[in-house]
């Protein structure tokens, strides 16, 4: 690195020229204290947390280009409307990461905290939105039960036809995808991780004395610990050593407008149907919807079928939204957890993986503060109760109580 | 502006951002679009990719034939979503309207 290594955040006007984030097509290292496997939002929060925390000889292997899985095809939504106290506690941390992201990695990543509107259509999902509001509520998240007639003051070009009640919690938010991994790609290789894209990895190999052989397409990689963030393909990675991982791949699919003046404040969702849709500080209504009954697959084809039934329910929703133009479709996989929960911390007899993964097209918004958290942990300090809460084991041993399902996966 | 050289009128991207883009080591024509925002318009990359693609070859010392397209995303031109809405193929789900081609409440109450 040279003398203008990037300490500062000038890089924003273009005009210094900064050491490159990724690596490109040099050598692999021979050894690593860590190696963390999937360049997404997950594995580079992680490395950027260990990084900083003064770990030296941290290594990240991404399959194909940066952004390629699904943290580079979600869409953008941070909230801290869940089900259970642990995943509400931790979106609360997750959210105040995502106000001090520009300021702390020096990326703008147009986080806009225009709040979350669940929108229900029946005393259910009614009654469902009022005990979560009750649990967010204790945890100090102001949440708030609203008449269909209020959920209008928010969003005027609601049709209610069919709403019988909304919440909404004013400091839900979005933000930019994209420039969060470079954010913590960047920072992360200035701490002195190193990034290296277009690395397939192949085998793991475990040693005797503890640790594994990453083996990939481009060379060996000793690694004295390896953590499995590849989201999707976890299972894949973890089959490579036996450990069985019991996520699967659900495509959701997802699409991008024409970009409009700036009108809708809250990201819009709808029980009935996972619709959702929010406007980015581009200007475009980025949204989706759960088609129920989909197969597990790694497929990420775009259908007729979801643009239909995403306009049909979008324009029913918001009918003035019916001449505004669709200008690209795509998708990406959640990696879908039995209970909903992640799985996190070292696997059950093989000490040294460790997992990040299970987040159900969550870990976009779980990131910022799981990051933190494994990077506070594996830098000598006491693990966060996520590690021994969201194991592996509670899979097949019943440590986790049926009460921590997480149930409001939506959109 | 002088000298300012646009490849992707949509978004306002120039050459020198092209060049900053594969200076940080974002240099796959996928990571270049997203660095940069080229392609993301309403023409979705087809006035200005083959622009950006030889400029990334120049700037990289690839051969042309070694930089593939970018994911091309549907639909084919941008589409209104009163249109979309009346596929019939749309999945309905058990509150939407009823009748294959029942449509939108909206232009149900005009």
């Amino acid at each position: 690195m040279d003398e203008e290594e990037d300490t500062s955040r000038a890089d924003v006007s273009g005009e210094v020229r900064l050491p490159a984030t990724l690596e490109g097509a040099g050598p692999l290292p021979e050894a690593a204290e860590i190696v963390i496997v999937g360049g997404g939002v997950v594995g580079l929060s992680i490395a950027y947390h260990l990084a900083k925390g003064g770990l030296e000889d941290v290594v990240v292997v991404e399959r194909g280009y940066l952004a390629e899985g699904a943290s580079g095809r979600n869409g953008g939504g941070v909230r801290q409307q869940w089900s259970t106290e642990l995943n509400i506690r931790l979106m609360q941390e997750s959210v105040e990461l995502c106000r001090r992201f520009a300021v702390d990695l020096g990326v703008n990543v147009w986080f806009r905290q225009g709040g979350y509107l669940f929108l229900a259509r029946n005393a259910a999902e009614v009654a469902r939105l009022e005990k979560n509001i009750a649990l967010q509520n204790r945890c100090g998240v102001a949440t708030r039960m609203l008449e269909p007639r209020q959920a209008l003051e928010i969003v005027p070009e609601l049709d209610l036809t069919g709403i019988v009640g909304a919440s909404y919690n004013p400091t839900d938010g979005i933000l930019f995808p994209w420039p969060f991994l470079w954010g913590y790609a960047r920072q992360a290789a200035s701490h002195g991780a190193r990034i290296f894209t277009q690395t397939p990895v192949s085998g793991l190999e475990p040693q005797k004395a503890g640790g594994y052989v990453v083996h990939t397409a481009r060379g060996a990689i000793r690694a004295r610990r390896v953590i499995n963030a590849t989201g999707a393909w976890s299972p894949r990675l973890g089959a490579m050593i036996g450990v069985q991982i019991p996520t699967y791949p659900i495509r959701h699919e997802i699409c991008s407008s024409e970009p409009l003046k700036p009108f809708l404040r809250p990201m819009v969702s709808e029980l009935a149907s996972g619709l959702y849709c929010s406007q980015s500080m581009r200007g475009e209504i980025v949204g989706g919807v759960t088609i129920p009954g989909h197969e597990s697959t790694y497929g990420m084809g775009s259908t007729m079928q979801f643009l239909a039934t995403y306009a049909r329910r979008l324009v029913r929703l918001m009918p003035i939204l019916g001449d505004i133009k669709i200008l690209r479709q795509w998708a990406g996989p959640y990696d879908q957890s039995p209970d909903g929960n992640p799985i996190l911390g070292a696997v059950p007899g093989h000490p040294d993986f460790f997992l990040a993964c299970g987040f159900v097209g969550h870990g976009f918004m779980m990131a910022p503060i799981v990051g933190k958290l494994y990077g506070e942990w594996l830098t000598g300090g006491p693990p966060h109760e996520i590690f021994s809460r969201y194991t592996l084991g509670r899979f097949t041993d019943g440590s986790t109580p049926p009460h921590d399902k997480e149930d409001f996966n939506i959109g | 502006m002088a000298g300012k050289i646009v490849l992707c009128r949509c978004e306002d991207v120039t050459l020198a951002d092209l060049e900053h883009s594969v200076s940080r080591g974002y240099r796959d024509i996928e990571e270049v679009k997203r660095y940069t925002g080229f392609g993301t318009g309403p023409c979705q990359g087809k006035e200005c990719l083959a622009a950006v693609a030889t400029q990334l070859a120049l700037l990289t010392g690839q051969a042309p034939s070694a930089i593939p397209p970018f994911t091309s995303r549907p639909p084919l031109a941008p589409t209104p979503l009163r249109l979309l809405a009346r596929d019939p193929g749309a999945y309905r789900f058990p509150d939407d309207p009823e009748g294959p081609d029942a449509p939108p409440e909206s232009e149900r109450k005009r």
